[in-house]
């Protein structure tokens, strides 16, 4: 292994290697399932995420990929059947949408507590009910408190790479804590793009093979796993869990470096993404792929004189509140769009804008936070939703108090 | 005599690993003398389901592992710095008994396609309880028993209850018993009054090609481990449903944990018998009434053993007494299969 990292490391230039290819968010993370020679797949129907185990099913059938593909009877299942199969040694992946997520949540509360680092793909979808196909955060924010990584992309490149640097990350022995990459909902899960697919050997050489050492579930390793500890021993596990998730931060900043490294792919900080932030007064904040109207929106904004930037969340959890605040506190004010709900909570906020009000309070000198629940259950975040915004953010800024929470594109 | 299983066209795409060879034991004296599961157990006095966990491992051997949904053999059996298993033990939840068999199994296979691990036979047990088995976990036990590629045991250690809760009723709960989620009272004397599921039956029945499926009682213990072994030896997934006397929640002395495991297969409410390969064998003392050479014993010596029924009239034993002769002898397969034949003419269509 050491031999192949070192003669890939004097290959330049690396997009020599790389074949582009057109293809969805989806399909995309099943390539990466490929490449990263999972060992047991398991699949459960539910729109949107169920397309990547379409896609995987044929590059099973086709002889591309070799895996054991177990079609589930549940998602319950889906998710006990890779856990049972990663505790053994197996690379795992599984995935699932909405209410199937939530179906799972029994299997998705242990696997963090188990330490196993399952990657999962979640095609964010509305809850039921009244059933929506379309996008909307709940769902795999639900597992947030649980010890899940939890990371959103907005296109389908970053879903490959982020599913590939997923697993590295989880599998680190540092971590070893489950990570879920989200997608949205038809806009990456469906949409189409080009997509420069790594070669084999270059994955190979950045994602080492798992070794699930002294943990490992074999008749060599006669262990117990998740005895009954109750009062007795409860906390101090809990509290290596915790530990694990926090040196997550540092192990994403080492797989991005090596990402880069391997792959020539950059992707700067690993948390967030910032577009137009240099002179901005006042910033916009979202996770996904709300990112393209937002963006097209801030480029007709600055070229009215608007000084507006976004700021991107791609790791949800861990959430690196001390960069976050870091970024923020340059901006008189800071819109926070939510592409999901969280009633009864502070400020009638969604889920992102209550973290980012907790990042940001140690900071001496505090951007006005205004919040946004935009787009729900699929609909489309506009670009005159995102100027509306901006202009909120802007008054805001001018010390005009806003609402703190304001629902967007809402029929009244 | 032992029929060859079905060739199908589509064997080429069924890729099973050769499974452990375990030949039956030819008597108690021949037991190994290793253990597997050993002290450090908290399980109660007179725990028959204790019993099953450490003969089923001794049948299966060292190189096992157990998957334990949450119930008593997860609660009471495992407790942090004092495990009782010496072959690999992995909790999983309540309902997952099937789900976990799989994962281990389906890892255990690919792994060793892919050279990452030694290529052996290693047996994958996953037991549950009752709740976890015939309530929560039948969707998982029932899927997992469809899957033809994976060698694995899942083994239900049915105690009539959810046990280490308190003693709630399940759906393998007898009819009539108290628990406590079905306590008698003055107007409701009955307050369970749904009949016990008839767990192996439906999933023999329900899975054509799933290759064994047995019920056992560990009063018969060498028998039991026998039905272990093959069901670890025939290949692919396999099911067992053992009835295991509960002191705490059949209410009786535990010394008695023998006397009603036997009386259980004696009285006939509970048939002793394999599927294998889709062939029926009933077997020891079930085998014995079902061709005369033992009488049925009345299913009352059974039930006033136990305070469980201890509220129970005249005319509920009648009642169950007749739900066990219906079993014995209207069943179109006594025991197992609870169809009557239209010949019969027992209920005419209106």
């Amino acid at each position: 292994m050491a031999q192949t990292t070192a003669s890939v490391e004097v290959q330049k230039p690396h997009a020599q290697q790389e074949e582009t290819s057109l293809i969805t968010g989806s399909e995309a993370i099943a390539v990466a399932c490929k490449l990263a020679d999972v060992d047991v797949i398991t699949a459960y129907p539910i729109r949107p995420y169920d397309t990547v185990m379409q896609y995987v099913a044929k590059l099973v059938s086709s002889g591309e990929m070799d895996c054991e593909y177990i079609v589930a009877e549940s998602e319950h299942s889906q998710f006990e059947i890779v856990k049972h199969a990663c505790a053994c040694g197996a690379r795992v992946f599984c995935g699932s949408s909405g209410v199937g997520w939530m179906y799972a949540f029994e299997a998705l509360t242990v696997t963090p507590a188990l330490r196993i680092p399952m990657v999962a793909m979640v095609g964010n979808r509305a809850l039921d009910d009244p059933g929506a196909f379309g996008v909307e955060h709940n769902d795999a924010l639900a597992v947030r408190d649980l010890g899940w990584q939890l990371v959103w992309v907005d296109n389908a490149q970053e879903a490959l790479d982020t599913a590939l640097i997923a697993w590295r990350v989880a599998e680190d022995r540092r971590v070893f804590l489950p990570c879920a990459v989200s997608c949205d909902g038809a806009f990456l899960t469906h949409s189409q793009a080009l997509v420069k697919v790594p070669s084999q050997e270059r994955v190979k050489a950045f994602l080492p093979r798992y070794d699930r050492g002294d943990l490992l579930l074999h008749p060599d390793n006669p262990i117990t796993v998740a005895p009954q500890a109750n009062e007795d021993w409860l906390m101090e596990i809990r509290r290596q869990t915790a530990a694990a998730m926090e040196r997550s931060p540092q192990v994403i900043r080492e797989a991005y470096a090596d990402f880069e490294r391997i792959f020539g792919r950059r992707y700067g900080n690993p948390f967030f993404e910032e577009y137009e932030t240099a002179d901005a007064d006042v910033v916009l904040v979202g996770m996904g792929t709300l990112s393209t109207p937002v963006k097209v929106a801030i480029r007709q904004l600055r070229a009215e004189g608007h000084k507006v930037g976004f700021v991107r969340v791609r790791w949800f959890r861990p959430f690196v509140a001390e960069d976050l605040a870091r970024i923020l506190s340059r901006f008189k004010a800071v819109g926070v769009i939510d592409r999901d709900f969280s009633l009864g909570a502070p400020y009638a906020s969604g889920v992102l804008a209550t973290e980012v009000r907790t990042a940001l309070y140690p900071v001496a000198k505090r951007p006005e936070v205004v919040a946004f629940i935009a787009g729900l259950g699929g609909r489309e975040v506009t670009v005159p939703d995102v100027k509306k915004m901006a202009a909120s953010v802007e008054l805001a800024a001018e010390g005009k108090t806003q609402p703190p929470t304001q629902w967007i594109g809402l029929r009244e | 005599v032992k029929e060859e299983t079905m060739a199908t066209p589509f064997s080429q795409f069924v890729h099973l690993d050769a499974p452990q060879k375990l030949d039956p034991f030819k008597g108690v004296k021949k037991l190994p003398l290793e253990e597997y599961f050993t002290s450090g157990h908290r399980t109660c006095q007179g725990c028959e389901s204790a019993l099953v966990m450490k003969m089923m491992v001794k049948a299966a051997g060292p190189r096992t592992i157990v998957l334990g949904s949450t119930g008593c053999m997860y609660v009471a059996n495992t407790t942090y710095y004092s495990t009782s298993w010496v072959v690999p033990w992995m909790h999983t939840q309540l309902g997952s008994s099937g789900s976990a068999g799989l994962g281990t199994a389906a890892a255990l296979k690919v792994l060793m396609r892919k050279g990452k691990i030694k290529q052996e036979p290693i047996n994958v047990i996953a037991f549950c309880g009752d709740g976890g088995g015939a309530d929560m976990g039948l969707s998982a036990i029932s899927a997992t028993l469809t899957h033809p590629d994976y060698n694995l045991l899942i083994l239900m250690y049915d105690n009539e209850s959810y046990a280490n809760t308190d003693i709630q009723l399940s759906g393998s709960t007898p009819y009539g018993a108290n628990t406590t989620f079905s306590t008698p009272g003055k107007v409701k004397r009955i307050m369970h009054h749904r009949w016990k599921k008839n767990m192996a039956g439906m999933l023999a029945a329900g899975h054509p090609t799933c290759r064994y499926v047995a019920t056992v009682d560990m009063s018969y213990s060498v028998m039991a481990m026998n039905c272990v072994r093959k069901a670890l030896s025939i290949g692919g997934p396999t099911f067992i449903h053992s009835l295991d006397p509960c002191p705490k929640g059949w209410d009786y002395d535990p010394m008695q944990s023998h006397d009603l495991g036997e009386l259980a297969v004696l009285t006939g409410i509970w048939p002793l018998y394999e599927v294998e390969d889709g062939v029926l064998r009933l077997l020891g003392k079930t085998k014995d009434i079902a061709q005369g050479r033992t009488k049925r014993r009345p299913v009352k010596d059974f039930l006033l053993r136990q305070g469980r029924f201890a509220h129970f009239t005249e005319e509920d034993f009648a009642y169950f007494q007749s739900k066990i002769d219906e079993m014995w002898e209207r069943w179109l397969i006594p025991g197992v299969i609870p169809f009557r034949t239209e010949l019969e003419k027992d209920q005419p269509p209106a």
